[in-house]
Formats: C-alpha cells, sequence, structure tokens
C-alpha cells in the first residue's frame, strides 16, 4: 500500500509539473496560444519581438532609468541600435546580421554567466522565440512603434467571397477565420438567439409574448425589429450600467474599517439615464471627467462628476489624514488610467513605469489634474446619520431638482440627498513627485502633464485642467480612447475583447486578435458622433454575432478560446442578471429602475460577524415588499462585505476600478443555485402561479421550461421532466408535513392551491430548471 | 473505455489549463473535480498532489490573527525598563521624530509606562510571558517568538491588508488564496482556504472579506467563511422539506438535463458544472460532519475549555480550525477581534487573553498529540504592535497604548519552525528593533519557504505585471527554520 500511495504520489507529481510547465509557457508567452505556431514569414516587432523583449527584458532594459542595467535599453529605436558601453565597436543589434547582434548573443549564450534573461530572474526565452528574434535580425530588424499607440487608420473592410458576411464586422472576422482554416457555424435558432440578445441588451430574458412573436415573424427584418425594440426599451440603461459601474467603483459604503454609508445612487441613476439617452461617448465621458468645469454647468453635469468620487474613504480615527488624501488622489488617477486608456498608470507611482513610457514624473503630472479638490483624508464618524457625512464637495440633490432638471434620479422621501462631487479649489495645489510613491517624500514640483509618448497635450489649445484632460481624450486622433471603449463594448457582447487584456493595451497587454477590425470599429465609432447604440447594434446584427454555440471537437481542438469567432461563446451571466433572470422569470421582477439600493435576503449574521459594531451599517437590516425584488444592479454593495452571492459569482468587490470579471464555475455557485432563499421562493411563486392556471401538468412544466430555458422544451425534456414531477408528487403525497415546510419559503404572498403536494413538486421542478447550466448562460 | 478516459482527460485538462487564472494546483483542482480523470484510489489522489518549489516542511497552516494588535508589552516582549521608567517622558534620543498616529500625535506629553502585569520565564527555553497568558506558557518550548516584527502601516485597515495580502492597498490576493493556487487542495470535499470569525469584549476594528479575497486570482481561491449558526458554510443546507434522497434525485435529473445540453453544444463547461454540483453534494455531508463538535471526547473539550462548545467563540474555532486543518484544508484562517486598548488596557486586556490563551495552548498541544504538528504551520500574532508610552490619562491602574508600526511580537509554532527559540530583539524602551528585524514581506516570505514555495517564483501575471505576496522585496527568515 505504501508503494501504491508513493507510487501516485510521484506520478501526480509528475502530471502537476507537466501541467504547470504548460501552464508557465502560456504565461511567459501572452501572444502565443500554442506553441506549435508556425514561424511567421515575416517577423514584425510589434506582433512577435516587442512582446518578448518587453515580458523578459524592459524590467531592466526599459522605460525604467533607475532600474536600467549596463545604460542599456530595449524599448526605444535609438537604444535597439546603440553600441555598447564597454565595447563601442559592438552594437545590441546589427540589422541583418543576428551573429554579430550582441540581444541575440546574449539570449542564445551556453555559458549562463553570458546568458540573458539570467537564469535568478526566473525569466527564460522558449527555443521558439530565440528563433523569432533571430530570423527578425536577419529580416533587418525593423523598428515599431507601439500599436496602441499609434492613432487607429480605418482600412477598406476586406473583400469576402462569402454571402456570410452581414456587415463589415464579418468580413474582418471572417478573413481571420479563413486564416486558421476554421469556418463559420450556421445561424443560431430562433429561440436562442433571442434569449442571447434579449440578455445582451436589457439584462432580462424574453417574456413568452416576445418568443411568440419573434418565432411567429418570418419577415426578413424579424430580428432588427426585435433589436431595436430592445434599444429603446429602458432595461437597455441598467444593463449597459452593470459594467460602468464596475468601472467606476461603484459602492454604497465608504470601504474602510466601520464602512459607513454614502448616497451616490443618484450618481447611477445618472449612468442609467445616459445610456437610455444614449449618450454619446465622448460626451459620457467629458461630463463624468469634467462636468464641473464646462461653462455655467448643469446640475446633471454636476451629478455626473460624482465618477471621481466614488473611491474609498476612510473613517479610521487616528489616521494621517494627508496620506489618505493622496491615495484617493492616486485612485482617481489610476482609473482614469485604467478606464479610458487601459493602461496601468498606477506602475509608475513609485518608480518610472518597467513596460510602458509613463515616467515617475509623467505620474504625478497627471495626477496634479485630479490634485485640485479641497476633499479631506478622513470623514466624520456617525453620531447623527439623518445629515450623514459626506466629504465636501457635494451637491444636495432636492425634491424641486427631481421635479425639474434632475427627473431621472428616483427619489423617495422629501430630504435632500447629499451626493461626492468634482470641484476644483480657485488656487492651484502645487503637485511634488513623491519619492517612492511616500505621500510624506515630496520630491520635486511638477506641473500638469500626460504620458507624451501616449499622444501629445497641446497646451496652448487645452486648459490645463480636467475638462483639457477630457478634450485630449476625446481628440479624433487620441489613439487610445475609441479603441479601448470598442474594446470593452465587443467584450460585454462576445464575452472576450478583442484585446484580450481590455485593461491593458501597454506593452505587457495582448496584441488585438483582430488588428483591423479594431481600428475599423473605433474609427467608425467616432466617425459616427461616438453613438453607443449604433456601436451595439452594429455587434448584434452581425452574423459572427448571431451564429450557434454549437462547438466541435475540432474547433475546440483548434481554438478553444474561441479567439476567431468560428461560434458563438457560451458565456455564463453575470451575478446581477442572475438574479433578473430569476425574478422576471418567476413573474417576482419589481421593474423600477434607479433609487436607493435594496438589501435582499443574505444569510443571517454576515455583517455583523466581521463589523466594528459601529455605525448604521453594523448590522444588516434587510429590506421587505417590493424591495427584494429589484433588479440585481440595486443590490447594496457594502464594501467591507459585498454580497456573498455575488462574490461568489464573480462580482466586483467595487474596492478599485474593474474592466474584466473572471467566469467561475464553483461548487459554492452550485450551493447558492440549489438553496438560495431567492431561487427557491421565485420557484414557489411560479409554481402556484402554474398550478393556478387551468391546464394540463404537461403544459405547466412546459410553461416553466419556456420561461427559464427561453425556448421550447425538447420531447425527451418533457418526458423526462414528467417522470420526475410524478416521482416528486408521490413522495410529496405520502410526506405531506415536509409539503407545508418547502412551500413555507419567502415573504412573497402565498397563493391557496388544492393540490399541496403537486404544487411542491412543481416548485421542485422548477429549481431543477433555475439550477441547469442553460439557464443562467447566455 | 481507455480511449474514453483519455478523452476525457485531454479535453477536460485543456479546458482547465485554457482557463489562465487557474492556479497551478488546477490540475489538483480538476483531479477532484473529476477524480475518475486519474481513475485510481481517490484518496491517493487527493493528497499529494500540489506544486511545491522544493520539499515543503509545512503542508497546511493554521494562523490565529489577534485583530486590533496585541499589546508586545504585556504579553511576550518583557521590557523591565519601562516599569523602572514608568510616567517618565519617552527620551526624543529613541523616538527620533518616527510618525504617530492622529491619536496621540496632538498629546503634549508621552510618559512611558510599563506593563501592569507580571512576567516570568517558562520551560527549557527561558521565555518570558506575562500573567495573563499562563497557558501559552506552557506551550513555549515549541514556540518561536519573533519580536522583531515591524510593518508600513499604522493603521488598522491599511496594516491587516498588509498582513493578509501584503500590500496595503489594491485588492491583492490575500496569503490563503496565494497558498490555494499555488497547491490546491488537499481534501476533495472541502475548500483549501476556509476563515472562521470570533469576537472578544474588548475594543473592535472590524474584518473585511477583502482580507480573504482572491484578488486578480480566480474565484476558486478565495477563502470560505465557516460561520458559527446553523449553516457553516453559506447555502450549504439544503432547504426544509427536502433530505439527501430528494437532492439525489435532483442532481441525477439535473445531470441528465445538462446531458442534454451537452450532446448538442459539447461545451466542456457543462460538464463541469455537472462536477461542480456533484463536489457540492459532497461538502454538503462532509462539513455538517466536520463541523460537529459536540461529539468531541472530553478530554479535547477539556484541554480547549468549556468554550469550544459554544459556536462562534475563538475557541470552538479553535477546535473547529484543528479538525479543518487534520482533512487537508490547506489554509484555516481564524480572526478574533478585540485587541486595540486605546484605553482600559488593564481591564480589557486580561479579558481577550482569557478569551483565547487558554485554546490556542490548546491547539498546538492537540495538534502535537495527533503528530500533526509537524507539518502544520501555527500562526498567533496582529497588524502591529503598541506604544511604549500610554495613550490618554495614565493613572496608577490603567493606561491605553496607541499603534505602534516600529516593533512587534508574533510567534510561530509546528511547520518546519525551529521550537523554543526567540529571534531579533527590540531596546530596552521596547520602541525600535536592535537586533534582526522581520517585515512583513519577510514574514511571507518565509512561511511561503516553509510550505516549499519560492516567494520569488510564486507569481500571477496580471496587467502586464508579475505579482508575488512578497511585492518585490522580501527574505525568508532562515534562522528560525528548523
Amino acid at each position: 500500500m505504501f508503494f501504491l500511495r508513493h507510487r501516485w504520489y510521484w506520478m501526480a507529481i509528475f502530471i502537476a509539473m507537466t501541467a504547470g510547465a504548460i501552464l508557465w509557457s502560456q504565461r511567459q508567452q501572452p501572444f502565443l496560444e500554442n506553441a506549435s505556431e508556425k514561424m511567421p514569414g515575416v517577423v514584425d516587432f510589434n506582433f512577435h519581438v516587442r512582446p518578448i523583449l518587453s515580458d523578459r527584458c524592459f524590467k531592466c532594459h526599459g522605460p525604467d532609468a533607475s532600474q536600467r542595467k549596463a545604460e542599456l535599453r530595449l524599448d526605444t529605436e535609438a537604444g535597439l541600435y546603440q553600441s555598447l558601453r564597454e565595447n563601442p565597436g559592438a552594437h545590441v543589434i546589427v540589422q541583418g546580421n543576428p551573429k554579430d547582434s550582441e540581444l541575440y548573443r546574449r539570449i542564445s549564450a551556453a555559458d549562463t554567466s553570458q546568458l540573458m534573461p539570467p537564469p535568478n530572474s526566473n525569466l527564460a526565452l522558449s527555443v521558439y522565440e530565440k528563433r523569432l528574434i533571430k530570423k527578425w535580425i536577419d529580416q533587418e530588424a525593423k523598428f515599431q512603434k507601439h500599436w496602441a499607440f499609434i492613432s487607429p487608420l480605418a482600412a477598406e473592410p476586406p473583400e469576402v467571397d462569402s454571402d456570410w458576411s452581414s456587415n463589415e464586422l464579418d468580413q474582418f472576422v471572417l478573413v481571420k477565420m479563413e486564416e486558421q482554416n476554421l469556418e463559420p457555424n450556421g445561424k443560431a435558432d430562433k429561440e436562442r438567439l433571442l434569449k442571447r440578445v434579449s440578455f445582451d441588451i436589457t439584462g432580462l430574458p424574453p417574456s413568452i409574448t416576445m418568443q411568440e412573436n419573434f418565432l411567429k415573424d418570418n419577415s426578413s427584418y424579424a430580428y432588427e425589429k426585435v433589436v431595436d425594440e430592445l434599444l429603446e426599451n429602458p432595461h437597455y440603461g441598467e444593463k449597459m450600467a452593470i459594467y460602468w459601474l464596475d468601472v467606476a467603483r461603484y459602492a454604497d459604503s465608504h470601504g474602510y474599517q466601520d464602512d459607513g454609508l454614502r448616497t451616490m445612487w443618484p450618481w447611477r441613476d445618472w449612468v442609467i439615464h445616459a445610456f437610455n439617452k444614449n449618450y454619446p461617448y465622448d460626451k459620457f465621458l467629458t461630463w463624468q471627467l469634467a462636468g464641473d468645469l464646462i461653462p455655467n454647468p448643469t446640475k446633471e453635469m454636476l451629478l455626473a462628476t460624482g465618477f471621481n468620487r466614488n473611491h474609498k474613504i476612510t473613517e479610521e480615527f487616528g489616521v494621517i489624514e494627508e496620506e489618505y488624501r493622496i491615495e484617493y488622489v492616486s485612485d482617481r488617477t489610476n482609473t482614469f488610467g485604467k478606464a479610458f486608456l487601459a493602461l496601468t498608470l498606477e506602475c509608475a507611482k513609485c518608480h518610472d513605469h518597467k513596460y510602458d513610457p509613463v515616467s515617475q514624473k509623467e505620474y504625478y503630472g497627471t495626477f496634479a489634474f485630479f490634485n485640485q479638490i479641497n476633499d479631506k483624508g478622513l470623514i466624520g464618524e456617525f453620531q447623527d446619520m439623518s445629515a450623514f457625512p459626506a466629504d465636501p464637495p457635494v451637491i444636495l440633490i432636492t425634491n424641486e431638482d427631481v421635479k425639474n432638471v434632475l427627473a431621472f434620479v428616483n427619489k423617495k422621501d422629501q430630504d435632500p440627498v447629499s451626493v461626492m462631487v468634482m470641484k476644483d479649489s480657485s488656487a492651484v495645489r502645487p503637485t511634488h513627485v513623491l519619492i517612492r510613491g511616500a505621500y510624506d517624500v515630496p520630491g520635486e514640483e511638477v506641473g500638469f502633464q500626460i504620458p507624451e509618448a501616449i499622444y501629445p497635450y497641446d497646451t496652448k489649445r487645452l486648459p490645463k485642467n480636467r475638462l483639457g484632460l477630457a478634450k485630449w481624450l476625446t481628440d479624433k486622433n487620441h489613439p487610445l480612447t475609441s479603441r479601448v471603449f470598442v474594446n470593452r463594448i465587443w467584450q460585454e457582447f462576445f464575452g472576450r475583447g478583442i484585446v484580450r487584456t481590455s485593461g491593458d493595451f501597454g506593452m505587457q497587454g495582448e496584441l488585438p486578435s483582430h488588428p483591423e477590425l479594431l481600428d475599423w470599429l473605433a474609427v467608425d465609432f467616432m466617425n459616427h458622433g461616438w453613438g453607443i447604440k449604433r456601436l451595439v447594434k452594429q455587434i448584434v446584427m452581425s452574423s459572427t454575432y448571431q451564429q450557434s454555440a454549437e462547438v466541435s471537437r475540432r474547433k475546440l481542438a483548434v481554438d478553444p478560446e474561441n479567439k476567431y469567432l468560428s461560434r458563438a461563446s457560451r458565456v455564463r451571466l453575470p451575478s446581477e442578471l442572475i438574479k433578473d433572470h430569476v425574478l422576471a422569470s418567476s413573474g417576482l421582477l419589481v421593474e423600477e429602475i434607479g433609487g436607493p439600493s435594496v438589501k435582499p435576503y443574505q444569510p443571517d449574521g454576515m455583517w455583523e460577524a466581521s463589523a466594528s459594531g459601529r455605525g448604521v451599517l453594523a448590522n444588516y437590516v434587510q429590506d421587505h415588499g417590493d424591495k427584494l425584488y429589484r433588479r440585481g444592479i440595486y443590490n447594496f454593495i457594502k464594501r467591507t462585505v459585498p454580497p456573498p452571492s455575488m462574490l461568489m459569482f464573480d462580482a466586483s468587490n467595487r474596492d478599485q476600478c474593474e474592466v474584466r470579471r473572471i467566469s467561475t464555475n464553483t461548487p459554492l455557485q452550485a450551493l447558492i443555485m440549489m438553496n438560495d432563499p431567492m431561487v427557491l421562493e421565485a420557484s414557489r411563486v411560479l409554481a402556484q402561479r402554474l398550478m393556478l392556471e387551468n391546464i394540463s401538468v404537461q403544459a405547466r412544466i412546459s410553461k416553466g421550461f419556456r420561461l427559464i430555458l427561453c425556448r421550447k422544451a425538447l420531447e425527451k425534456e418533457l418526458n423526462s421532466l414528467g417522470a420526475y414531477f410524478e416521482d416528486e408528487k408521490k413522495y410529496f403525497e405520502s410526506e405531506l408535513q415536509k409539503v407545508e415546510a418547502k412551500l413555507a419559503v419567502g415573504e412573497y404572498k402565498q397563493e391557496k392551491v388544492n393540490d399541496r403536494a403537486g404544487t411542491a413538486a412543481l416548485m421542485q421542478v422548477i429549481t431543477t430548471l433555475y439550477n441547469t447550466d442553460e439557464a443562467i448562460t447566455k | 473505455m481507455k480511449e474514453f478516459i483519455e478523452n476525457r482527460l485531454h479535453v477536460n485538462r485543456r479546458h482547465f489549463l485554457g482557463k489562465v487564472s487557474l492556479g497551478l494546483g488546477s490540475v489538483a483542482l480538476g483531479s477532484l473535480l473529476i477524480p475518475s480523470l486519474f481513475n485510481g484510489d481517490e484518496e491517493d489522489i487527493a493528497s499529494g498532489v500540489g506544486m511545491p518549489h522544493f520539499a515543503p516542511k509545512a503542508k497546511r497552516v493554521i494562523y490565529l490573527f489577534q485583530n486590533g494588535a496585541p499589546s508586545q508589552l504585556e504579553s511576550f516582549d518583557y521590557k523591565p525598563m519601562l516599569n523602572k521608567m514608568h510616567g517618565q517622558e519617552l527620551p526624543a534620543s529613541v523616538r527620533m521624530g518616527q510618525r504617530l498616529t492622529g491619536m496621540t500625535s496632538g498629546q503634549s506629553k508621552f510618559p512611558l509606562v510599563g506593563s501592569h502585569f507580571k512576567f516570568q520565564q517558562y520551560g527549557k527555553s527561558g521565555a518570558w510571558v506575562s500573567e495573563i497568558f499562563p497557558n501559552m506558557a506552557k506551550v513555549v518550548d515549541d514556540m518561536c517568538f519573533i519580536k522583531s516584527m515591524h510593518t508600513e502601516a499604522i493603521n488598522h485597515d491599511p496594516a491587516l491588508t498588509f498582513m493578509q495580502t501584503g500590500a496595503q492597498q489594491g485588492n491583492r490576493p490575500s496569503m490563503g488564496a496565494w497558498l490555494s493556487y499555488g497547491l490546491g487542495s488537499e481534501n476533495k470535499n472541502l475548500p483549501a482556504y476556509c476563515v472562521l470569525l470570533s469576537r472578544g469584549k474588548g475594543n473592535g476594528q472590524g474584518v473585511y472579506s477583502k482580507l480573504w479575497t482572491n484578488g486578480f486570482l480566480d474565484s476558486v481561491h478565495q477563502g470560505v467563511q465557516f460561520t458559527s449558526g446553523e449553516e457553516p458554510v453559506l447555502y450549504l443546507n439544503d432547504p426544509t422539506g427536502s433530505d439527501k434522497v430528494r437532492r439525489r434525485k435532483m442532481l441525477d435529473q439535473l445531470a441528465e438535463l445538462n446531458s442534454i445540453s451537452y450532446q448538442q453544444f459539447g461545451d466542456p463547461e457543462i460538464q463541469t458544472r455537472i462536477q461542480q454540483y456533484e463536489m457540492a453534494f459532497r461538502m454538503q455531508t462532509a462539513v455538517p460532519e466536520l463541523t460537529d463538535l459536540s461529539k468531541e471526547p472530553d478530554d479535547i473539550v477539556k484541554m480547549y475549555g468549556p468554550d469550544c462548545l459554544v459556536p462562534g467563540t475563538y475557541a470552538a474555532n479553535c477546535l473547529l480550525a484543528r479538525k479543518l486543518s487534520e482533512a487537508g484544508v490547506r489554509f484555516v484562517q481564524l480572526y478574533h477581534q478585540g485587541w486595540d486598548q486605546h484605553g482600559n488596557l488593564t481591564g480589557e486586556m486580561p479579558n481577550q487573553a482569557k478569551d483565547t490563551d487558554r485554546a490556542s495552548a490548546a491547539l498546538i498541544m492537540d495538534l502535537k498529540q495527533r503528530g500533526l504538528l509537524d507539518d502544520t504551520l501555527v500562526i498567533w500574532g496582529g497588524e502591529f504592535g503598541r506604544t511604549n508610552y500610554c495613550q490618554g490619562n495614565l493613572s496608577e491602574k490603567n493606561y491605553g497604548r496607541d499603534h505602534h508600526p516600529r516593533c512587534y511580537t508574533i510567534c510561530m509554532a509546528g511547520g518546519g519552525i525551529k521550537p523554543g527559540i526567540t529571534y531579533g530583539e527590540t531596546d530596552e524602551f521596547g520602541y525600535n528593533i536592535v537586533k534582526a528585524p522581520v517585515h512583513v514581506n519577510d514574514f511571507h516570505a518565509t512561511v511561503l519557504n516553509l510550505l516549499g514555495l519560492d516567494h520569488e517564483k510564486l507569481i500571477f501575471k496580471h496587467l502586464g505585471r508579475r505579482y508575488r505576496l512578497t511585492d518585490v522585496a522580501g527574505k525568508v527568515v532562515k534562522p528560525i527554520i528548523a
């Protein structure tokens, strides 16, 4: 037995190591999906070489001057061709001559004391990567500027010999697919397509009426008609806002320690409103970044600037205020970088950026734009919660405002609501480089500046404030703003961005899978007035989007991640939409838009166990009535203890700006779907409603199926569920006392149904349907 | 049959590995989810997998976090000088202008204050322990005291976050998440990383779920909070009116529906979901069995003290930690609130000690008698130290101490730690470190080392940067490793 154990132990280690090595190599080669990829005919600096240099060399031979070894840098054109410090006759790269190129000599050295990267860096180049670099030098080693810092130019969509394409998007996609010897899937069946587009645009399942109408409509415009209707549905704004709330790190509490209440929800209502009114992205962005600096700003513009006040704020007694104030300014700066530029500016807070051309000085130059507001490091305690201590500057939203200019704010009572906003002080606060990022070690003073290598800031034309920053961002030649946004919207619809690392377009980010498509979309988006609904429509009208999700073994083997879009990706619904689906399909959903966040069912003691005991949010006071049935976007987010079921379904904890949620599949998710009172109550209510309809058992099951899976059941599915229902019913008839317990779940009113055992059995069938993979997959 | 298994292995492994954010231990995870992948004895597979960089000394960790920062000066760092100079001003030559919190920076005087509690030496090692920790005093020969811990944060939230995630800000993965990522789970029915909360009567400072966050790692590495109520793990209990048999039938029905989907779509994610439901089902049996402390024998109850039968107490959590650890949970994290004695130290601290002293010692003895201490690392300590001067009024019988990041004491036992030693030293005022400082990054590097992980190699690349628990620093404290 010992021997056996031993053998398994080693086998397991071997397997783990092999797999680890595979994983390892994937990380080391972010641009390579699989190691057997063929050597390209022409080696491209941007697409093949720089990713290797950045990932393995820039740390010591890149933009960070203080860490640079041997005065050698590989991130600039001059650096690549320069002569060596210790041997001026030799050069880093001799074009066309790998053997005389120090770079190649060092990466291929057999002597480990000569080898680069040095073994103790835990970094290494694969044989394939060395060959790539050799071939690039052979081919004259041409340097190129980083792709993401070159303004996008729209190429003509490629001609394709196929009637598959519905619009330009498909032309770009098809060409890439063909390069990989892939062909598109057929079109998704109507029911599944409707489900997909309905969740994607409004975040809600299609009702049975919608399903019926769409199935009946055989016109060639049937689908487009549905799309137009969905885009005009006010739930569109809620769906789009979910993702923006992650970007804006929106929450209902302050986020540190006692974690008290804040009321930023009117800002959230504005986001929903802005999407519904189809504010162009340049306006959406400008108002949030600098609404207060627009001449004669309206109250709505001021409200929009709440974006930059959504960061965490401490209430911990005894903190050193300046330390935290600096933290908040950093948060705004970092958020600016990640949200709008998809750059990791924060890496330049303590030293020059290791990979991207962002110096520490430029970081603090950008920081200066966000350093002009008179906020405080510490905000008040909780003696009197009727006037909760918002951090100035604030605006008060009154009923008068709601009657007039802010009609979209869903205010419930007479008291004014206080929302934190941006307001620069009249005198410019000097900004210094902070040595190693430490708040109390100021270095040289810096003016307003942004990282020059991204896109120059024309100080003659642009004011030195956040409004100037917004104008800089929305300049038509800006290389990042439009690309970053269209990529994020693409990600929301396809489950993966054209640039997979949607938060990093820098040297370490992944390269776009379809660069021409990205640029075409970015330019087209700007040329059509930054219209978001138009972009969404373009995406959903494409044949690419309308494909079926079936995946053959071949496609799974060739393109497991569906990078080349030869099928629709099956994507699990985000946490908020799981709640929405369960409530909407059972008929419980309260469709009201906006207003203060709500506290639905939550396991007992979550807040109490972790709270310090101080403040209004020490205890979770669950809401009742309609508030239990609001959409997931309105769930109250207490940052230190976010709703557990949302975290388990990969929602952001809103600690900082996030642009991409990962999607996992875990046993804890199974437990939620099986046992969460929200799901069980919905099952009970739907079962009771179906029991009250004067239809057959099979018709009830069939209707429940259609509500939850948004399609008609197959015969084998109905038969199987019918048998299951009978089995459950028999059980409940023999255990009548269990029926009462089972049906007691939830606060929603009980319907009187005579067949109690049948109701319990139907409820069980419905819970089972909610637990299918298909129910929570779009 | 063989072909069938290989095909599943292939598809599923590709699928697991295709998800970049899954851990190095993800093959371990894969084998947990689909034990038949390797077609062997499940128990053998569940143990031994993982990916240490070198032979580990510890297989698992129990971290008894004393939340709020217990005073080192009333526990393990004996400073008779402070008693001698009681009431006299802290010399400027000792303070050296170092920053203070907003709570005492405005004080006009900084009177030194000696421990109200008596110290005595214990064991062969002769460790000094204060009278309020009589039980921990009995196990000093199993423990290593690090008296030279220091941190960068001066307030609770960032200091706690720093101790748990290696960064004061920024939503980084916590220590347990890193271990789950690096080493996977040892048990197929339980999460790799479990969190238990309790609270004393002293001044509390709260804990936050970001302390056990997965950060940018896959959420499978998130700490799973165990609760003291009727439901030990969130959403674990079947609803009323259901039972095991009904649940099984439901899962069979569900698997049938999911299989129909799989036949049509071929998406391996569907297979994964089927397996996740099976693991959830196994958890539903395994967890309640484990968390039921009512069947513990009398001698164990006696060891941990009667509180261990009261769910949600520190003592109950210590006993539960031992059981989880014994069952193969990689990282058990306890938090006990109430150690923030800015005032009324002589009133509050003995109560805090009373709530924790016996069970902390019992845990070490219990692990030892089971032969588990050798490969289980136990850590006891807070997020920073406390000042040697008095905060607020210094009366004859009472005083308070403010936060002090310059030095504090933590202790460790088992799991490859040298027993019966003291490492590092503070000055006679207990203010500055004079010998062998241990930074939080060093502490993390050392813990990872004990688990067979090189802290410079346990990395995860996120948004272009290779992240480590130890950020860009950290040295393994080799002298404390056996």
